[in-house]
């Protein structure tokens, strides 16, 4: 039980650091340690599936995407957007009252029953299979158009050169 | 492995959606208070990954495996739309020179 807090209590840490680091490098691996934190929370929810994915997409696939964005296009201290103190203000206070009107509303509720695990094997790859490609097949299909149709969107948009258009 | 499971136990849902809700709301303030689109982009990642554990926590608690299948099309489109969306900066970095998103005011009209 005190895990989940321990995890919880880091995952915010880290997440309010990828917010809050100035340099974008620090951003980009503070979401790591964010991501290994959810990791870990889907690992302890015995959704063993989610937490290999997760781990090979977001923290493989995703962030290695951002890294090397990051390093392509060169930024520099002088290319560093500076944001008004005001602005700034404006949105922490934003968000600030956006989680209180949040939690506020979650008050109300009462507290529930304890998260306990039903079916030992509902994360499992044999038990998601099933239930993927028999109720949720046809959206399966739709999400592999929906990749091909991204990658042939990213190359066009990349790879077209601003100077011959 | 048991033991692993029984750690659980005690954590009530609501402990779960206050999780959930405070990382998205951090995903938000990321997305105002930044002005660099690539930290925009990892703010929304945040949100994003912030209601795949709120899914993941109530299909366990139900005992239903729809909502982890749905996690796992969220990461899909958040794949998606990553490759999409960098290839979209580095479009704007070639043509400006700059990734900062108060160049792209023009956009507001």
């Amino acid at each position: 039980m005190s895990t989940f807090y321990f995890i919880a209590f880091l995952s915010i840490f880290f997440s309010i650091l990828v917010i809050s680091a100035k340099n974008p490098v620090h951003s980009i691996l503070y979401l790591v340690l964010t991501f290994f934190m959810f990791t870990i929370q889907y690992i302890l929810l015995n959704a063993q599936f989610l937490a290999i994915v997760n781990f090979i997409v977001y923290m493989g696939a995703i962030l290695v995407l951002f890294l090397y964005t990051l390093m392509l296009i060169n930024l520099n201290k002088e290319s560093e957007p500076i944001k008004p103190f005001m602005v700034k203000a404006a949105g922490v206070v934003g968000g600030g009252i956006l989680i209180v009107a949040l939690v506020a509303s979650l008050k109300s509720m009462g507290v529930s029953n304890p998260v306990v695990l039903k079916d030992p094997g509902l994360g499992l790859v044999k038990n998601l299979g099933k239930v993927l490609f028999n109720e949720f097949l046809l959206p399966f299909e739709v999400s592999s158009i929906l990749l091909l149709s991204a990658m042939v969107g990213a190359v066009l948009l990349a790879t077209k050169d601003p100077k011959a258009a | 492995m048991e033991s692993l499971i029984n750690t659980i136990h005690a954590v009530p849902l609501n402990h779960y959606i206050l999780l959930s809700t405070i990382i998205f709301s951090i995903g938000v303030i990321g997305v105002l208070i930044r002005r660099n689109a690539i930290v925009i982009f990892m703010s929304v990642e945040l949100m994003l990954n912030a209601v795949n554990l709120l899914l993941t926590a109530f299909s366990v608690y139900r005992g239903d495996a729809s909502g982890q299948v749905f996690v796992f099309f969220i990461m899909a489109l958040a794949a998606a739309e990553v490759a999409v969306g960098l290839a979209i900066i580095v479009m704007i970095y070639r043509n400006t020179n700059s990734i900062d998103i108060n160049v792209l005011n023009r956009l507001k009209w």
